[in-house]
């Protein structure tokens, strides 16, 4: 059963060459006919399907568009073109701290990142200690986040997102904050929660991770997708890369 | 039909979210001061006993003969009229404010202008015992009428909703917006009939334009709001038809136009916040 379905996607941004944020700015410069804008493509036709049960990997490069799909896929942003079809409920963690309140408490946060996610109170009253207990904050529960170091910040956010079994859990970047025990035992949950039927997908400039934990990925450049296939390949032609410019370098 | 489904569907998926942000918003206002949720009471009080004495002494002559019970008659202007301001004020930045949360994660817009209107809301009935304390202070007679005060409370709610619906879209591409409402809520509280009684304030000239007050007011929704809410709990009576009319049109309406507008730019609010 395909779980994501991307279709031709494109996400086209207008970058304005100035940015008018006031009535008076926008007016003059749209009876000047100045308003310009660069358009710009973050993806361009991007097409992927994840199946029930994928552990997907996206790889690229800084500015290569594997935040901006996630996003599309999230539903934060709509598409320019193509579609997106998701099935089930999806735990995004794609920035850290998303729904969280840095000036709540880490217990006052728990229930509203919770209720962000689509959570009742009662379940997270239920599975309160869980979250507390694998986030190792028993002590800081009081104290408010902006307190917090963003170690501890994202493992509060991990915690939280993990804790229902979502049907798709989109993880960018979130393990890189993290010490090494912490990443160890998020890499525990996912693989936990993959056999309890969840469909990941993970972004990690880290290409040992990518190998040890997906099976599918797809490689994107600059907003195209460059090699989409079983992780192994994908993921030797993508070390090639980094070859190529240790070479370049030297 | 079947947007209005999708509608309610997310609604009811996400309304723990809705009460964890209001509660939230209590949290932060209240965070560190003494007295509290008092002051929800205490304000409202404070400033009808500062603007009782204003226009009993300085201005005596401005508020018209025929009001039997000024403090009473003005708190409700005061409360009403702070509810439309606090609601559509902070609805108006809710999108802005919302930014670090829906750049991240998917939550129906909607729910933040609807929860500041709420929380606004919430703030209001808290201030109602300013309005009880006053009542009883001037000995005011409680009338069974004033359970239809509900009403015009409930219709106010919606035509803030709406208002701050277009509000919270207009602000997310022009910030210029918020200077222009703080200005145009001023001169909104001169024309709502808060401490005047307009049917005793005969023809005004303005910068040449020559206008009879009582007739002039009826243009403006919060009159009839705060008239409404007026006649049920102060003079003991049943609402008119035309109350009844005018301010369910004008909530129904207002709500209507903002979801519309609300509605066709939401997609983009994500790339210019």
């Amino acid at each position: 059963m395909n779980m994501i379905e991307v279709n031709n996607v494109s996400m086209r941004f207008n970058m304005a060459k100035e940015k008018h944020e006031s009535l008076k700015e926008y007016f003059l410069a749209a009876v000047q006919g100045k308003l310009q804008f660069e358009e710009f493509y973050a993806l361009r036709d991007v097409s992927l399907t994840v199946e029930a049960g994928d552990f997907y990997g996206l790889v690229g490069l800084n500015g290569s568009g594997k935040s901006t799909l996630l996003k599309v896929i999230s539903g934060v942003f709509k598409p320019s073109a193509g579609s997106v079809t998701v099935r089930g409920t999806i735990a995004p963690l794609i920035e850290l701290g998303a729904g969280f309140d840095f000036d709540l408490t880490a217990r006052e946060n728990i229930f509203l990142n919770g209720t962000v996610l689509g959570m009742t109170p009662k379940y997270i009253r239920e599975k309160f200690d869980e979250i507390v207990e694998f986030s190792e904050l028993r002590n800081f529960l009081d104290i408010p986040l902006k307190n917090y170091s963003s170690g501890m910040v994202s493992r509060l956010a991990f915690a939280v997102a993990t804790i229902t079994k979502p049907d798709v859990l989109i993880a960018d970047e979130i393990l890189a904050v993290g010490d090494f025990l912490f990443q160890q035992k998020c890499e525990k949950r996912m693989q936990e929660l993959m056999s309890g039927g969840t469909t990941v997908i993970l972004v990690s400039h880290s290409i040992e991770q990518i190998e040890r934990m997906c099976n599918k990925v797809t490689w994107l450049e600059k907003g195209h997708v460059r090699m989409q296939g079983p992780c192994a390949e994908v993921c030797a032609a993508y070390k090639e890369l980094n070859g190529h410019a240790q070479e370049a370098q030297a | 039909m079947a947007m209005w489904k999708a509608y309610c569907k997310d609604f009811w998926r996400y309304r723990y979210l809705l009460q964890n942000l209001i509660g939230r918003d209590f949290k932060l206002k209240y965070r560190r001061s003494v007295l509290g949720v008092l002051w929800s009471v205490l304000n409202p009080l404070l400033m009808n006993i500062v603007m009782v004495a204003v226009f009993s002494t300085l201005f005596a002559g401005m508020r018209g003969q025929g009001i039997s019970n000024f403090p009473v008659y003005l708190i409700i202007g005061q409360l009403l009229f702070t509810f439309f301001n606090d609601a559509t004020t902070s609805s108006m930045s809710s999108m802005l404010g919302a930014a670090p949360l829906i750049k991240k994660v998917y939550i129906p817009k909607y729910i933040f202008p609807l929860e500041k209107v709420c929380f606004s809301l919430v703030n209001c009935v808290f201030s109602f015992v300013a309005l009880i304390i006053v009542m009883l202070f001037t000995g005011a007679p409680l009338h069974p009428t004033a359970v239809l005060a509900i009403y015009p409370l409930l219709t106010l709610f919606v035509f803030s909703l709406g208002v701050g619906l277009v509000l919270a879209t207009l602000t997310v591409f022009f910030r210029d917006i918020m200077h222009l409402w703080s200005v145009f809520t001023t001169m909104l509280m001169y024309f709502s009939a808060i401490f005047y009684d307009p049917s005793q304030m005969g023809t005004f000239v303005v910068y040449g334009l020559s206008i009879n007050m009582s007739r002039f007011i009826k243009f403006n929704p919060l009159y009839w709001y705060i008239t409404a809410f007026r006649a049920a709990v102060l003079d003991g009576e049943v609402l008119s038809w035309n109350m009844v009319w005018i301010c369910g049109i004008c909530a129904v309406a207002t709500l209507m136009f903002g979801l519309f507008v609300f509605r066709k730019k939401q997609d983009k609010f994500v790339l210019h916040i």
